[in-house]
């Protein structure tokens, strides 16, 4: 399976890793001057679909796997995040923690079932497993169903800082995501990294060359739902609140939106792709049923046209890895 | 009436014609995503919205123009398979040379287009459509209560099903479709057209969504998101039959389509999560899926 290889940016040249470097400081100058520009929350929400957006990224950018099923962990992570700072009472960093606990096992058990096959069986099987656990959510108990457990809340992190303030919890969110996006980076200029990219050129080869391929792909499938967890986790925070709309297909079909958006295979597509799509949907709120169809048409023009995304584009015009 | 299992004849048959009939409705959509998968190498992801699109042509036909059910049986999957080949020649074709997954992208976005259109000018509530007039009623089995429709829907989707069969493995024109999805460059060459071939196979593929669409139409709400719904169920039916084969699709469909019913009747919770329990086991049993091969 030679997976989205035409959409992957410029080859990897070490002398132009700088732009890398240079990106990343305009990306935290922006996120430390965002808050005072742009709502607080609007860059919250943002920040925390980026990081959503960055995890899927890992499986579909490096390993070439489609998972069309990643609000399964985006949305149980949150409902687990929020379940247990409300009903056990955890402070918020814990229950950050329990949330993203929970999405590294279901994404142990789904990893488990979906790397069996890849390709467009690969999508089928994980949407389908996440539409699962979408019923599941709508049935139990703990999710509260329809109302989805709301009023979550913030507490003080670390027993100090009141997140209340919507400066505090700005940066924690922002800590959080930026160690996020660090440890996804770490990860893909790792061996194992490259590991996971020589199995999205040629899996035969990589296992001709003795790498358990599927214990790799696990590995990797089991980091990116954590990932995710994590992002929806404090989403669960920000908002106050964990519902069935985080879990539902339409949520995973937005992530891949926003990865296509803004570059797959990219290092800062999926932050970019996932502020031009919050954004894109804050302003077209008004419109109602509107968005499901501007969503798809971006959707078709992005694999007609510019498959290389936002940020692909990019880095494919000025010649740099981004 | 009588009792088997501790449930009464009545409700054990009703679930299970309820089954079958839901087992129609994956048979026909999962033979559709076969055919198309078979040819053009792509995930129809907008199979469930073209099957919407189908009831709620029917159900505009028959409130616009006043016409009725029977036509609407010919008129709508023509309709609906011209969509089909005209999404394909202005997309699909474009992507011949691209992952497979640029299919399943780009169909998807298509799905949320048609959904929301409808959506829009239909809200999310169901719209009614009558069953047919000469099929209303039903007739008693002595064991249980047979609406005439829903047998009706049973016996034609069995026909349709078989009949797709026939004309793929027992035909000239399916022997030549046979050959171009084995092996497209070879059966250029011997002059046969292969990209019309490819645009009729999507836009026959489509077609029968639309059909299933109107079948679906007076048992089901016509409403917008009918197609999500069913769609994510039909791809974890179309994971547990494999798409090698389009006998493996049909009897796939309708087996789950009982197994679902049997289900409701003793484990009620667990009945819409089964089949995706049933993908979870054959994957590890037979990961390739019943009928399938392992590409």
């Amino acid at each position: 399976m030679t997976a989205l290889d035409n959409a992957t940016a410029a080859p990897a040249r070490r002398e132009t890793d700088w732009s890398i470097a240079v990106a990343a400081a305009a990306m935290v100058v922006f996120l430390i001057a965002a808050p005072f520009m742009l709502y607080p929350v609007f860059v919250m929400k943002a920040l925390c679909f980026a990081l959503f957006a960055c995890a899927f990224n890992l499986l579909i950018g490096y390993v070439g796997l489609v998972s069309f099923g990643h609000a399964l962990f985006f949305g149980w992570a949150s409902y687990f995040a929020a379940y247990s700072a409300k009903a056990w009472g955890l402070q918020p960093e814990l229950a950050v923690l329990v949330g993203t606990a929970a999405a590294a096992m279901l994404g142990l058990i789904a990893g488990r079932v979906a790397i069996r096959r890849q390709g467009i069986y690969f999508a089928m099987i994980t949407l389908a497993l996440a539409q699962m656990m979408y019923l599941v959510a709508l049935r139990v108990k703990m999710t509260g169903g329809e109302d989805g457990i709301q009023g979550v809340l913030r507490g003080r992190l670390f027993g100090m800082f009141d997140l209340n303030n919507e400066m505090t919890m700005y940066v924690f969110v922002l800590a959080v995501a930026l160690a996020g996006f660090f440890l996804i980076y770490r990860i893909i200029n790792s061996p194992f990294g490259e590991v996971l990219k020589a199995i999205r050129e040629n899996e035969q080869r990589a296992i001709s060359l003795g790498y358990k391929t599927d214990d790799y792909k696990l590995v990797a499938f089991v980091l990116s739902a954590t990932l995710a967890g994590l992002a929806g986790s404090l989403k669960a925070l920000v908002f106050q609140l964990a519902s069935l709309t985080d879990v539902h297909w339409t949520m995973s079909g937005e992530v891949v939106l926003m990865t296509l958006v803004g570059g797959l295979g990219t290092v800062f597509g999926p932050v970019v792709g996932a502020f031009l799509i919050v954004a894109m949907e804050n302003y077209l709120a008004a419109f109602g049923q509107w968005v499901l169809v501007i969503q798809g048409a971006v959707f078709v023009i992005c694999v007609l046209a510019f498959q290389r995304g936002v940020v692909g584009e990019l880095a494919a015009r000025l010649h740099v890895r981004l | 009436m009588f009792e088997i299992f501790g449930i009464p004849s009545q409700a054990l048959f009703g679930q299970l014609l309820l089954g079958l009939i839901n087992g129609s409705f994956y048979a026909l959509l999962s033979l559709g995503l076969a055919v198309i998968f078979g040819m053009l190498n792509i995930i129809n992801f907008a199979h469930g919205a073209q099957y919407m699109m189908g009831a709620f042509v029917a159900f505009m036909l028959l409130q616009y123009l006043g016409i009725g059910y029977w036509p609407a049986l010919v008129i709508v999957p023509i309709l609906v398979g011209a969509i089909g080949i005209a999404i394909e020649r202005l997309f699909l074709q474009r992507l011949q040379k691209l992952d497979h997954l640029y299919g399943l992208i780009l169909t998807f976005g298509l799905a949320l287009i048609i959904e929301g259109l409808f959506r829009n000018y239909y809200g999310s509530s169901g719209q009614p459509y009558g069953v047919p007039e000469s099929l209303q009623g039903g007739r008693n089995l002595g064991f249980m209560f047979l609406p005439n429709y829903r047998a009706w829907v049973i016996a034609f989707s069995l026909l349709v099903c078989f009949g797709t069969w026939f004309a793929i493995e027992r035909t000239r024109l399916g022997s030549y479709l046979r050959a171009a999805t084995e092996n497209p460059t070879l059966v250029r060459a011997f002059g046969i057209n292969v990209p019309r071939m490819m645009t009729l196979t999507y836009g026959f593929g489509v077609g029968l969504a639309g059909l299933a669409g109107v079948m679906a139409a007076p048992i089901y709400n016509v409403s917008p998101q009918m197609g999500s719904d069913i769609i994510i169920v039909v791809f974890a039916v179309v994971v547990i039959g494999g798409m090698g084969s389009i006998m493996g699709a049909i009897l796939t469909g309708f087996t789950l389509g009982i197994v679902e019913g049997l289900t409701k009747v003793f484990f009620p919770e667990a009945s819409n999560t089964v089949i995706f329990a049933i993908m979870i086991i054959v994957l590890f049993i037979r990961p390739a899926g019943l009928f399938g091969r392992l590409a």
